[in-house]
C-alpha cells in the first residue's frame, strides 16, 4: 500500500500496455527519425557545422515527439474511466503521476538512445566513446521533459485542442531542459569532450523543483 | 466608482508629467542619444511586469487553497496586464536595439527570459480559453501558473549559465553607472506611475471579470428556470 | 462473506456546483448502516453526482459528508467503499486476472492473486481469467465491475445504474448477488432507472428532481410513486 510498491504495481501496468498495443514507441521512434532526416537533408550540415547544429537540432525533435508521446498518459486514462478506478484504489495519488513519469522517462529515454546511431551517422559525430555520458544527459533530460509532461497531460486531456494544448504549455516551459541538454550533448561531442557540470547541475534542479511541485499538487490535477 | 476615477485621474496626472520630465527635462544620454529614453518606458515595463507574475502566483496560490473565484479573477487580470506590460517591453527592446546596436533580436539572459516568460502568460490565457467549465478552468490555470511562476528562476539561470559557456556582449544593460540626477529623479517617477498604472489596469480588469462571472452564473439560473 | 463492520452515510447540505449550474441544491440524506437504498430520477437529476461524492470522486462546493458507525456516530476512518459506475474502470487491454491483481495490489490486499482468482469465481469469470477485458461482452464487464467494486470486501457499496446493458440473465444475476451483498449486513445505495426486479431490493427509496430530494420513503412517500416517474 505504499507509495513505492503503488508506483511499481502502476510502472508495470504502464508498461504490459505499452508491450501490448505497440502504440507508443514505434510511432515515436519513426516520428524522431523523420525529423532528424529532415533536418540533415536541408541543412546538409558540414562536419563542423554539425558539431555545432546537431545537438540542438537533436535536442528540438526530442521535444517534438515528446510532445507527442506524453499525450495518451492521461488520455487513454479517459477509457472506460480507469482513473477512477486509479484514484479510489492508491493510497497516494502521487503514485498515479510517479509511475505514469517514470514509464514516460523510460519510453523518451529508449526512443532517444534508439536514435543515436542514425544521428551519429547523418551528423557525422563521433558518440562510442562518450556513450556512458550521452545516456547520463539524455536520462536527466528526459526527466525533465517527462515530469511536467506527465503533469500537462493531466490539463490537456480535459482541455479542447489538446493536441496543440500540451506542446503550447510544455515547450516554453522546457526552455531550461533544452538549453542545458543541447549544451551538455554538444560539449560530449566535441573533439575534447568534457562533461559539462553546470548543465547536469541545471537538470538536476529542473527535475528536483518540478518532481517537488507535482508532489505537491498532483492530486488537484486529477480533481473531477 | 469615485475612487477609481480619482484614481485614474491622478495617474493621468502623473503620467504627463513625468512624460514631460523623460522628454524634456532629463537630459539626452551622451553616447546613445535620444533613443535612450526609451528606457523610460521599457524599464518601468518590465519591473510591472515581473510584479504582475507575482501578483499571478499569489492569487493561483490562494485559489487551489480556498477555491474562492475571486482569487481566479485576480489571476486572469494580472496575467493579462502583466502580458501587455511584457509586450511593451518586447517591442520597445528592439526598437532601442537596432539604432544602437545595428540589430533587432538577440538572445541574451534578459531578453530571452523576457521572451519565454511572454510565451509561458500567453500559454496561460490560451489554456483558459480551452477549458470550459469555470471551475475546472480556474484550477487548471492555476496550477499551470503555478509551474510556469517556479520555471521562471530556472530559465533565468539557465539562460545564464548558457552565456557563461559563449560570452556575447551585453546589450540593453542597464541605465548605467553615474545617471545624472536629473535622470535619477526621472526614472523614479516614472517608475512609480507605471506602478500605478499596472495596480489600476489589474483593478478594472478584476472588476470586469467579476461583473462577467455574475452575468454568467444569471444567465445560466436563467436557463435551469 | 461477513461484510467489514457496518457503516452508515451522511449528506448534510451538500451543494454541487459546475460553474452557474447546480447538480445538487441542499441535500440533506441520512442512510443507517446495513441500509439498502434505491435512488430514483430523471437524467441530470443528481444521482451520479452524489453518489461520485459519496465515493470520494467529487468534492461537495459546500456541505459535508461523513461515514457514520451502525450508533449514527461519525466515523473516524472511512470504512472500505465499493463503487460501480456506468463506465466499467477496468483496462480493456489486461485480462481478467491481470485487471483484479492490479488494482488488488495497489488496495494493498494481502495476496492479490488469490482474491483475485477467489473474485472472478464469485462472478463466474473464472474461464476467462486470461482473456482481454476488450474481447467481454457487456454483461461480462459488468461482473468484471463488481468483482473491482468487491475487492476490499467494502462495508457500502454504491452503484450507478449498475443493470444498464445487461441482459434479463445478467439483471437476474446482479439482483441476486446485491441480495447476497445486503442479506450480509452491507450498506447499499444505488441509483436505478425503474426496472422492477432491482428495486425490490431496496427497503428504502429516494427520489431526486433537478438536484433536490423529492420523495422519501423513509418521510412516508410510497415506493411505488417513487419509481415510477414519467419520461425515465
Amino acid at each position: 500500500m505504499s507509495l513505492l510498491s503503488n508506483t511499481g504495481a502502476l510502472l508495470g501496468k504502464e508498461i504490459r500496455t505499452e508491450f501490448r498495443s505497440r502504440e507508443l514507441l514505434p510511432t515515436t521512434v519513426v516520428f524522431i527519425f523523420i525529423v532528424i532526416a529532415l533536418f540533415s537533408i536541408t541543412l546538409h550540415p558540414t562536419t563542423s557545422e554539425s558539431q555545432r547544429l546537431g545537438p540542438g537540432l537533436l535536442w528540438v525533435a526530442f521535444l517534438f515527439a515528446a510532445s507527442l508521446m506524453l499525450q495518451p498518459s492521461f488520455l487513454r486514462e479517459q477509457n472506460n474511466d480507469t482513473l477512477s478506478a486509479l484514484r479510489l484504489s492508491v493510497s497516494d495519488p502521487f503514485a498515479i503521476f510517479f509511475a505514469k513519469l517514470a514509464a514516460n522517462t523510460l519510453f523518451l529515454l529508449l526512443t532517444e538512445l534508439l536514435m543515436l546511431p542514425f544521428f551519429a551517422a547523418f551528423f557525422n559525430v563521433h558518440i562510442l566513446s562518450v556513450f556512458p555520458q550521452l545516456v547520463l544527459v539524455f536520462f536527466l533530460g528526459s526527466l525533465g521533459i517527462a515530469i511536467p509532461g506527465t503533469a500537462f497531460s493531466a490539463i490537456s486531456a480535459q482541455a479542447r485542442m489538446r493536441e496543440l494544448m500540451l506542446p503550447l504549455l510544455l515547450l516554453p516551459l522546457l526552455t531550461p531542459v533544452l538549453i542545458a541538454s543541447a549544451e551538455a550533448t554538444a560539449a560530449l561531442l566535441e573533439a575534447d569532450p568534457a562533461l559539462p557540470l553546470g548543465a547536469l547541475g541545471i537538470l538536476i534542479a529542473f527535475d528536483a523543483v518540478f518532481l517537488t511541485a507535482l508532489w505537491l499538487f498532483g492530486e488537484y490535477l486529477l480533481e473531477e | 466608482m469615485v475612487k477609481t476615477v480619482f484614481g485614474a485621474a491622478i495617474l493621468f496626472v502623473m503620467i504627463v508629467v513625468t512624460a514631460y520630465l523623460a522628454f524634456h527635462y532629463a537630459p539626452i544620454e551622451k553616447t546613445m542619444g535620444v533613443i535612450q529614453k526609451i528606457f523610460y518606458l521599457h524599464l518601468p515595463s518590465a519591473f510591472s511586469s515581473f510584479v504582475a507574475l507575482g501578483v499571478c502566483f499569489y492569487a493561483n496560490l490562494r485559489y487551489v487553497f480556498t477555491r474562492e473565484a475571486k482569487w481566479d479573477w485576480l489571476g486572469v487580470s494580472a496575467a493579462e496586464v502583466g502580458l501587455a506590460f511584457i509586450s511593451v517591453v518586447l517591442i520597445s527592446g528592439p526598437i532601442w536595439a537596432h539604432p544602437v546596436w545595428g540589430i533587432w533580436w538577440t538572445w541574451d539572459a534578459r531578453l530571452t527570459l523576457t521572451f519565454v516568460l511572454w510565451l509561458l502568460y500567453m500559454a496561460y490565457l490560451l489554456l483558459r480559453s480551452m477549458l470550459e467549465d469555470p471551475d475546472k478552468r480556474a484550477l487548471f490555470s492555476a496550477l499551470f501558473g503555478i509551474f510556469a511562476f517556479l520555471d521562471v528562476p530556472l530559465v533565468y539561470f539557465s539562460i545564464r549559465w548558457w552565456r557563461t559557456q559563449h560570452p556575447q556582449p551585453v546589450i540593453l544593460g542597464g541605465p548605467g553607472s553615474g545617471l545624472d540626477p536629473r535622470m535619477r529623479v526621472s526614472y523614479l517617477l516614472v517608475w512609480a506611475a507605471f506602478t500605478g498604472l499596472l495596480v489600476l489596469l489589474i483593478d478594472a480588469r478584476y472588476k470586469l471579470e467579476a461583473m462577467r462571472a455574475g452575468v454568467e452564473e444569471l444567465r445560466r439560473e436563467a436557463e435551469v428556470r | 462473506m461477513p461484510a467489514a463492520s457496518p457503516a452508515g452515510i451522511r449528506f448534510e447540505n451538500i451543494d454541487k456546483r459546475y460553474g452557474g449550474l447546480y447538480a445538487l441544491r441542499r441535500v440533506s440524506v441520512e442512510i443507517a448502516a446495513g441500509e439498502c437504498v434505491v435512488l430514483a430520477g430523471r437524467n441530470g437529476s443528481g444521482k451520479t453526482t452524489l453518489l461520485r461524492i459519496a465515493a470520494r470522486l467529487v468534492r461537495p462546493s459546500s456541505g459535508s459528508f461523513t461515514f457514520l458507525d451502525n450508533k449514527k456516530n461519525e466515523m473516524v476512518t472511512g470504512p472500505q467503499t465499493g463503487f460501480v459506475a456506468h463506465a466499467t474502470m477496468v483496462y480493456d487491454e489486461l485480462t481478467a486476472e491481470e485487471n483484479l491483481v492490479l488494482f488488488a495490489r495497489l488496495l494493498g490486499i494481502a495476496e492479490p492473486d488469490k482474491r483475485a482468482a477467489q473474485l472472478l469465481e464469485e462472478v463466474g469469470l473464472a474461464e476467462r481469467r486470461t482473456s482481454l477485458v476488450r474481447t467481454f461482452s457487456r454483461g461480462m464487464r459488468q461482473r468484471m465491475a463488481i468483482a473491482r467494486a468487491l475487492l476490499n470486501e467494502p462495508a457500502v457499496l454504491l452503484l450507478d445504474e449498475p443493470a444498464t446493458g445487461l441482459d434479463p440473465q445478467g439483471v437476474s444475476w446482479l439482483a441476486g448477488t446485491l441480495r447476497t451483498m445486503r442479506d450480509a449486513g452491507r450498506t447499499i445505495v444505488m441509483s436505478l432507472h425503474g426496472e422492477s426486479e432491482m428495486s425490490a431490493l431496496g427497503a428504502r427509496a429516494i427520489r431526486l428532481e433537478a438536484g433536490s430530494v423529492v420523495a422519501d420513503t423513509q418521510t412516508g412517500a410510497s415506493l411505488n410513486s417513487i419509481l415510477t416517474f414519467a419520461g425515465a
